[in-house]
C-alpha cells in the first residue's frame, strides 16, 4: 500500500498543475459558488473551457478527433483533483460533457459527432438533458410527451421539467412516447433538439433557496428532423439508461461544508459559557462525520488504485451521493442550531451563509439525479443481487396504466 | 496510488478463508458458547501451526517477519467466521507489546515460543465498572511484585502470560506476569458472548517483569490500542460482512405474500444501509492499514476512524440480520445471534464506541483538522 504516485502520473499530475497555476486562482473563501443558478457565470465558463479545450484539458478521455486527448481514466481522475482546487467554474458544462456527450459518440453519425462534439467540448455549445415529466420523476419511463411521425420529421408535443441548464442551452437530449399502444419500456424514440426551435418555451422553476437552476420546457408542435433520431424508434429506454449510467457517474460529492467547516465553527462558537465543541452531542456528530468524510474519500482511493492497476472499480462509488447529501443537510442543521436563536436570522457572516445554505440545499441534492429511496433500490437489486419489486404496470400498454390524478 | 492489498496478501487471505471454512469455524464457535470450555483448543492448535502466531514476529526470533497487513486479512476472516480462539489477545495485544517494548532478554525467551503455542499471551487492564483510565488503575506495582485485581480478561484461561496495565510510584507500568505463578487467581466470568472466555484475575504478591518503564506505562498501553484497533477492525468487518451476507441469502430464499421478501423495499432499503455501513468502515479501515503497516504520525486518528466506522458496522448489520430472519433469527437455532453476540463483545473489549469518538475528536484536536 501506498498513496505515491507512478513515475508517469506524478509527471501528468504535475504538468496539470503547472498549466492551472498559470491559467487560474486556488479556491478561497471569497470563491463563488458554481452553480446553475448563477446566469452570469455563463460567459465566464465559456472561456474557461476554451482555454482548457485549446490547450488539450477540455476533453481529456475523448478521441483526438473530437478534442479529446485520448487520456486514461486514472490521467481524468487526476486532472479533476487538481483542477477542483482552482476557482474555476465548470458546472454548466457537466451534463452537456458527462452525459450528451457519450450519447452523441455512441449513436449520433459520423456527421453529427463531426458537427456537434467539438463545439460541445469547446464550451462554444451547451447542452441539457430532457428526460424528467411532471408526472415522471423517479418512474422516467412513464413520461407522457408524444412524438408523432410527418415524413421525415418528428412533431413533439408535451412538457419536461426539472431540466437544469435549459434556460441558456443550444442543445438538448430528449426522450419522448411515439407510441402509448405499446408497453411503457417499449414506445419511446430517443432524439436531439435544437433549443431555439420555434414552439419550445423555457420557464425557470424558483426553488426552495429562492434561486433557479431548473426549468419547465414545454413543447408546443415543436419539429424535429428524423435525422435528429439517436437510436432505433423504439429503442428510447435503453439510450436513456445509458445516459442514467453516465449520470451517477457524473453526479459525486454534495458540495458545501464538511466536517472540518463544522469542527473549525465548534471551537470557536460560545454556546452556555464554552465552546461548542466541549459539548458531548456535538463531539459524537463530529466523529460521525468525520469517519463519512473519510470513508468517501478512502472509498475514492480505492476505486482509483484499481483503475491505475488497469482493474475495474467495484460498485463501492455508488454510496457517495446518499452519504454525502445526508451528511450536508445535517452539518448545515449543525451549524446552525449552534447559533440558538440567531441561527434563524440571515446574516453577511460567509460560515453562517454556508450553513443555512447547506440546510436549504441539501433537500434538492437528495432528490436530483436518483432519490436516496431509489439508489437504495440500485444498491440492493444492482450490487446486492435481490430481485426486483413486482410491478404494477408490468405488460400494459401504456395508455392502460392507471396514472393518479397527476 | 495503491490503496489496497498486495497479490501475496490477498492470497493469505483467502487461504485463510478456506482453512476456518473447512474447519466449521461457526459451529466451533456454537460449541463453544454452549460447552464450558471456554476456547477451541483443536482450531487454536491448528492455527498455531499455520504460522499464523508468528506472521508479525522477526524471523531471528523464529517468526514469519511479515508486516501488520498480512495479520488485518488474517484479522478480516477471523471476524468473519467468528473464531473461538486466543488469537486477538495473545497477537495483536500480547506479541505487540513485547516486540515494541520488551528487552531483549524477554524477547528471546518469549516470542520464539509465542510462534509455537508453548507461550499464550493475554491483557489486563480494567478493574472496575467504568472505563480505566490513567488516573484510576488501582493494581499496584512495587520491588517487582503486584497487589490487584483485573476484570474482562480475555482468554485467561488458555494463556500462560499476561500483560498487566499497574500503578508504580512514579506513574503506571506494563507488567509480565507468568500465569502458573503463586498468588495468581483466575476466575470465569459470564460475559454476553460465550464463544470467547473472559475472566477477572487476582494477583496476591505475584512476581511480575517490568516492560518498557514504569513511569509511561499508561502511553505504551495506548500505543498497543491504537495498533490493535485496527486489527479489531478489521475482525469487525469481516463480521459484517458475514452477517450481510446472511441477510442477503435469507432475503432471496424467504418467501411472504406470493414473492421473496428481498423484492420489499423496506428490506431492500435495510440491506443497502448495512452495505453502506459496511463499505464506509472498509475504506477506512484500508487507510488504517496503511497507517498502521508505515508507523504513520496519523496512526491514531486513522484507527479511531477505522474502530468507530467498523464498530458501527458490525452493530448495524448483526443487529438487522436479525431483524430480517424475522423470528427465526431471535431463535437460538440459527446463528444470527453468534454475530449479535460478537459485534457487542468486540464493541466493547477494547473501549467502548463513545469512548472511541471522544478519542477520534481528541486527536483530531491534537492534530488541527483543518
Amino acid at each position: 500500500m501506498d498513496f505515491n504516485d507512478t513515475p508517469e502520473q506524478a509527471k501528468f499530475r504535475k504538468t496539470c498543475l503547472e498549466w492551472l497555476e498559470k491559467n487560474a486562482s486556488y479556491k478561497d473563501k471569497s470563491s463563488k459558488g458554481d452553480s446553475f443558478a448563477n446566469k452570469d457565470l455563463v460567459q465566464e465558463a465559456k472561456s474557461w473551457q476554451k482555454k482548457k479545450y485549446d490547450a488539450g484539458w477540455a476533453m481529456l478521455h475523448w478521441p483526438k478527433e473530437f478534442g479529446g486527448i485520448g487520456a486514461s481514466p486514472i490521467e481524468r481522475i487526476i486532472w479533476g483533483n487538481e483542477e477542483s482546487k482552482f476557482d474555476v467554474p465548470k458546472g454548466i458544462f457537466e451534463i452537456g460533457l458527462g452525459m450528451c456527450g457519450p450519447v452523441m459518440m455512441q449513436y449520433a453519425s459520423e456527421e453529427q459527432k463531426e458537427r456537434y462534439l467539438p463545439p460541445m467540448a469547446e464550451g462554444k455549445e451547451i447542452w441539457c438533458q430532457l428526460f424528467s415529466e411532471p408526472s415522471a420523476g423517479s418512474d422516467v419511463a412513464g413520461l407522457r410527451s408524444k412524438a408523432v411521425k410527418d415524413g421525415d420529421k418528428w412533431i413533439i408535443n408535451g412538457q419536461k421539467v426539472w431540466t437544469s441548464g435549459a434556460h441558456f442551452s443550444d442543445y438538448g437530449i430528449l426522450v419522448v412516447r411515439h407510441d402509448p399502444e405499446l408497453e411503457k419500456h417499449k414506445g419511446m424514440t430517443f432524439f436531439f433538439v435544437d433549443m431555439k426551435s420555434p414552439g419550445i418555451e423555457v420557464k425557470p422553476i424558483k426553488q426552495i433557496t429562492g434561486g433557479s437552476s431548473f426549468n419547465e420546457v414545454y413543447f408546443t408542435d415543436v419539429e424535429i428532423p428524423d435525422s435528429q433520431r439517436l437510436g432505433e424508434i423504439g429503442d428510447g429506454w435503453k439510450v436513456a439508461i445509458t445516459t442514467l449510467m453516465n449520470e451517477r457517474l457524473a453526479v459525486g460529492d454534495a458540495g458545501g461544508p464538511d466536517v472540518g467547516d463544522a469542527f473549525k465553527w465548534a471551537k470557536t462558537q460560545d454556546s452556555l459559557g464554552e465552546p461548542i465543541l466541549n459539548n458531548k452531542a456535538a463531539r459524537e456528530s463530529i466523529a460521525d462525520w468525520y469517519c463519512e468524510t473519510n470513508g468517501l474519500k478512502n472509498t475514492k482511493l480505492r476505486t482509483m488504485s484499481a483503475l491505475s492497476k488497469g482493474d475495474t472499480p467495484g460498485p463501492e462509488a455508488s454510496i457517495t451521493k446518499i452519504v454525502s447529501a445526508n451528511k450536508l443537510q445535517d452539518i448545515g442543521n449543525f451549524g446552525m442550531d449552534s447559533m440558538d436563536m440567531a441561527g434563524m436570522l440571515k446574516s453577511d457572516d460567509q460560515d453562517i451563509k454556508s450553513f443555512q445554505n447547506a440546510w436549504l440545499g441539501a433537500p434538492g441534492l437528495r432528490i436530483a439525479g436518483g432519490t436516496d429511496e431509489i439508489l437504495r433500490n440500485i444498491i440492493a437489486e444492482r450490487v446486492l443481487g435481490l430481485p426486483q419489486d413486482p410491478r404494477a404496470d408490468k405488460g400494459l400498454a401504456y395508455k392502460d396504466i392507471p396514472s393518479g390524478n397527476s | 496510488m495503491n490503496l489496497d492489498f498486495s497479490d501475496d496478501q490477498k492470497f493469505l487471505q483467502e487461504e485463510a478463508r478456506k482453512f476456518l471454512e473447512k474447519e466449521n469455524s461457526i459451529s466451533r464457535s456454537r460449541s463453544v458458547l454452549e460447552s464450558n470450555n471456554k476456547v477451541d483448543k483443536e482450531l487454536w492448535n491448528k492455527i498455531v501451526d499455520l504460522g499464523w502466531t508468528g506472521i508479525r514476529i522477526p524471523e531471528q526470533y523464529d517468526g514469519l517477519g511479515l508486516g501488520h497487513l498480512e495479520l488485518c486479512v488474517v484479522a478480516e476472516e477471523l471476524g468473519r467466521f467468528l473464531a473461538p480462539v486466543p488469537f486477538s489477545s495473545s497477537v495483536y495485544l500480547f506479541t505487540e507489546a513485547i516486540i515494541n517494548f520488551a528487552n531483549e532478554d524477554i524477547k528471546k525467551s518469549i516470542l520464539p515460543k509465542l510462534v509455537t503455542g508453548e507461550v499464550v499471551g493475554t491483557f489486563a487492564v480494567a478493574e472496575d465498572l467504568t472505563a480505566p483510565t490513567k488516573e484510576n488503575i488501582a493494581l499496584s506495582s512495587e520491588d517487582n511484585l503486584i497487589n490487584g485485581k483485573k476484570i474482562a480478561v480475555p482468554d485467561a484461561e488458555i494463556a500462560t502470560h499476561v500483560l498487566v496495565v499497574a500503578k508504580t510510584k512514579q506513574g503506571t507500568s506494563i507488567q509480565l506476569v507468568d500465569l502458573s505463578a503463586n498468588g495468581v487467581g483466575v476466575e470465569h466470568q459470564e460475559n454476553i458472548d460465550e464463544s470467547r472466555g473472559y475472566f477477572s484475575i487476582s494477583f496476591d504478591n505475584v512476581q511480575s517483569e517490568l516492560i518498557g518503564d514504569d513511569i509511561n506505562g499508561w502511553d505504551l498501553y495506548e500505543s498497543i490500542i491504537n495498533q490493535a484497533a485496527v486489527l479489531f477492525s478489521y475482525e469487525q468487518i469481516g463480521g459484517s460482512q458475514a452477517a450481510l451476507d446472511m441477510a442477503i441469502n435469507y432475503a432471496q430464499e424467504r418467501y411472504a405474500f406470493g414473492r421473496p421478501i428481498g423484492s420489499f423495499q423496506a428490506i431492500k432499503h435495510k440491506l443497502a444501509d448495512m452495505y453502506i455501513a459496511l463499505t464506509l468502515a472498509k475504506s477506512n479501515c484500508y487507510y488504517a492499514a496503511w497507517a498502521l503497516s508505515t508507523n504513520s504520525a496519523d496512526l491514531p486518528t486513522a484507527s479511531a476512524t477505522a474502530r468507530v466506522s467498523s464498530t458501527k458496522a458490525f452493530q448495524l448489520c448483526s443487529k438487522e440480520n436479525i431483524q430480517t430472519h424475522g423470528g427465526n433469527g431471535f431463535t437460538w437455532e440459527y446463528d444470527c445471534h453468534l454475530f449479535y453476540r460478537r459485534s457487542k463483545l468486540l464493541s466493547l473489549n477494547i473501549g467502548s464506541l463513545s469512548n472511541w469518538k471522544e478519542k477520534l475528536v481528541t486527536s483530531l484536536e491534537q492534530s488541527n483538522l483543518n
